[in-house]
């Protein structure tokens, strides 16, 4: 049996800046996991549908529009309505401190903010998959 | 298991995708659910894409999809991409050019890294296409890496292969002679809104007319997936296509080559598990090694003893 972790990394929203999740997609992929990456402006229901169709252990969220509030936690909702609890979801991006209590409350298991180095998200990934 | 196959069998996209996963990670369950799955599949047409990077495989495949779901049809996507021989990860990215079929219950994509497989594809895309099967799609259309000139493992899978080349390429059309021209049942060029369109047709219409005797003359289809151009004729070409190889016994001469192949894969595989399982003969195996590499045996007459071995 060789089982490999598999990542969905995805941008939710409308910002168009996807150079941070390339770095880690890239990162990831190095690190031996399969990342699928699926592009900009993704709504929470193309995220959640994906992550069923790729069966991933973890979903990456990475936003930078300042609309984390709203769609992270549509993301959080729908993987508890559609039976994803056994997926690891972290986030990153622009996320100011204070909101981060808030998205760990709502289901968001970690997030990693700028200046982050690449092998703590790895590391971290790791050792928290749940399956 | 029996309940994972039953969820599998109403095309639950839970159950496919999970069973996806074990057949990916060669968890044993799988084979106990293949078994289950075997005779709920060989109703889906399977169609190959195969062609050089950044050919606009993934688009095409997009359009193509879009137009079958108008005509009613479900569909299963399976889009595979190189892993990395260095990290064992990789990076699939087909499902960019997708985004707006992800939420189409009468679509299921799955992304694949090829796992050390060569020719184009992964070792589980033969199970993956008889779940997709089984799963109740009426089409599997499977996405190749980008190719070079040799990688044509599709054929042993797909009912149809389209070869995908685009205008402008310079060489295009020689690199697509000796391997890629051989297997294609139909010729897709793609980005048809590009300047040398008419040239990279001309230049394949003489390399299929040097087939003159063959009974299927293997279209040129042009396409622009950017202009949505192309494609109903495309369908149109991959319909005649399969009216023609289930009237010429080709169908079933395809199918027997790929089960083919299955079989002698799953014979291989056993018959090398089955030597490393058993302690005598895994030591006689490293003997063997060690004088194969002593130069005091050679590998042919080390495999014999081993077989012999094996059967006594």
């Amino acid at each position: 049996m060789t089982k490999k972790i598999r990542v969905l990394i995805a941008k939710p929203g409308l910002d168009g800046h996807d150079r941070g999740a390339k770095v880690v997609a890239r990162a990831l992929r190095d690190a031996g996991m399969e990342v699928i990456y699926t592009g900009l402006h993704q709504t929470a229901d193309q995220i959640i549908a994906s992550a069923i169709q790729e069966d991933v252990d973890v979903i990456g969220l990475s936003l930078l529009s300042g609309a984390h509030m709203t769609l992270f936690l549509d993301v959080a909702k729908l993987m508890n309505t559609n039976d994803l609890t056994d997926v690891l979801l972290i986030g990153g991006g622009i996320i100011p401190q204070e909101d981060v209590p808030a998205l760990k409350k709502a289901g968001i298991d970690e997030i990693f903010g700028p200046g982050t180095p690449v092998d703590d998200i790895v590391t971290y990934i790791k050792k928290n998959v749940k399956r | 298991m029996t309940d994972l196959t039953t969820k599998v069998l109403t095309g639950d996209p839970h159950a496919i995708a999970r069973l996806i996963t074990h057949v990916e990670n060669q968890d044993p369950q799988a084979i106990t659910a293949m078994k289950t799955l075997y005779p709920h599949t060989g109703r889906a047409h399977v169609v190959g894409v195969t062609g050089v990077m950044g050919s606009g495989k993934s688009s095409l495949l997009y359009e193509l999809a879009q137009s079958y779901r108008k005509l009613g049809k479900k569909i299963g996507i399976i889009a595979i991409d190189p892993t990395s021989p260095f990290s064992g990860g990789a990076l699939l990215g087909d499902r960019i050019r997708m985004t707006e079929l992800s939420t189409d219950p009468g679509v299921f994509i799955r992304s694949m890294g090829t796992r050390g497989a060569l020719g184009g594809l992964t070792n589980a895309v033969y199970d993956v296409v008889d779940i997709l099967d089984a799963a109740g799609m009426d089409l599997i259309i499977i996405e190749t890496v980008g190719v070079g000139q040799d990688e044509v493992e599709i054929v042993k899978v797909a009912d149809t292969t389209i070869v995908v080349t685009v205008p402008g390429l310079g060489d295009a059309v020689q690199t697509i002679k000796a391997g890629l021209m051989e297997i294609a049942d139909i010729f897709v060029v793609n980005k048809a809104d590009r300047p040398g369109i008419e040239q990279t047709i001309a230049e394949l219409q003489s390399l299929v007319d040097l087939d003159g005797d063959r009974d299927w003359k293997t279209p040129i289809v042009p396409t622009s997936a950017k202009e949505h151009k192309g494609i109903d004729s495309l369908i149109d070409n991959i319909k005649q296509h399969t009216t023609f190889i289930h009237q010429t016994h080709l169908y079933e001469d395809r199918r027997r080559i790929r089960y083919e192949a299955e079989l002698f894969e799953l014979i291989r595989k056993r018959v090398i598990s089955y030597v490393l399982d058993d302690e005598k003969l895994k030591n006689q195996v490293e003997t063997c090694l060690q004088k194969i590499c002593g130069r005091e045996q050679d590998p042919y007459t080390a495999a014999d003893e081993i077989l012999n071995a094996l059967l006594k």
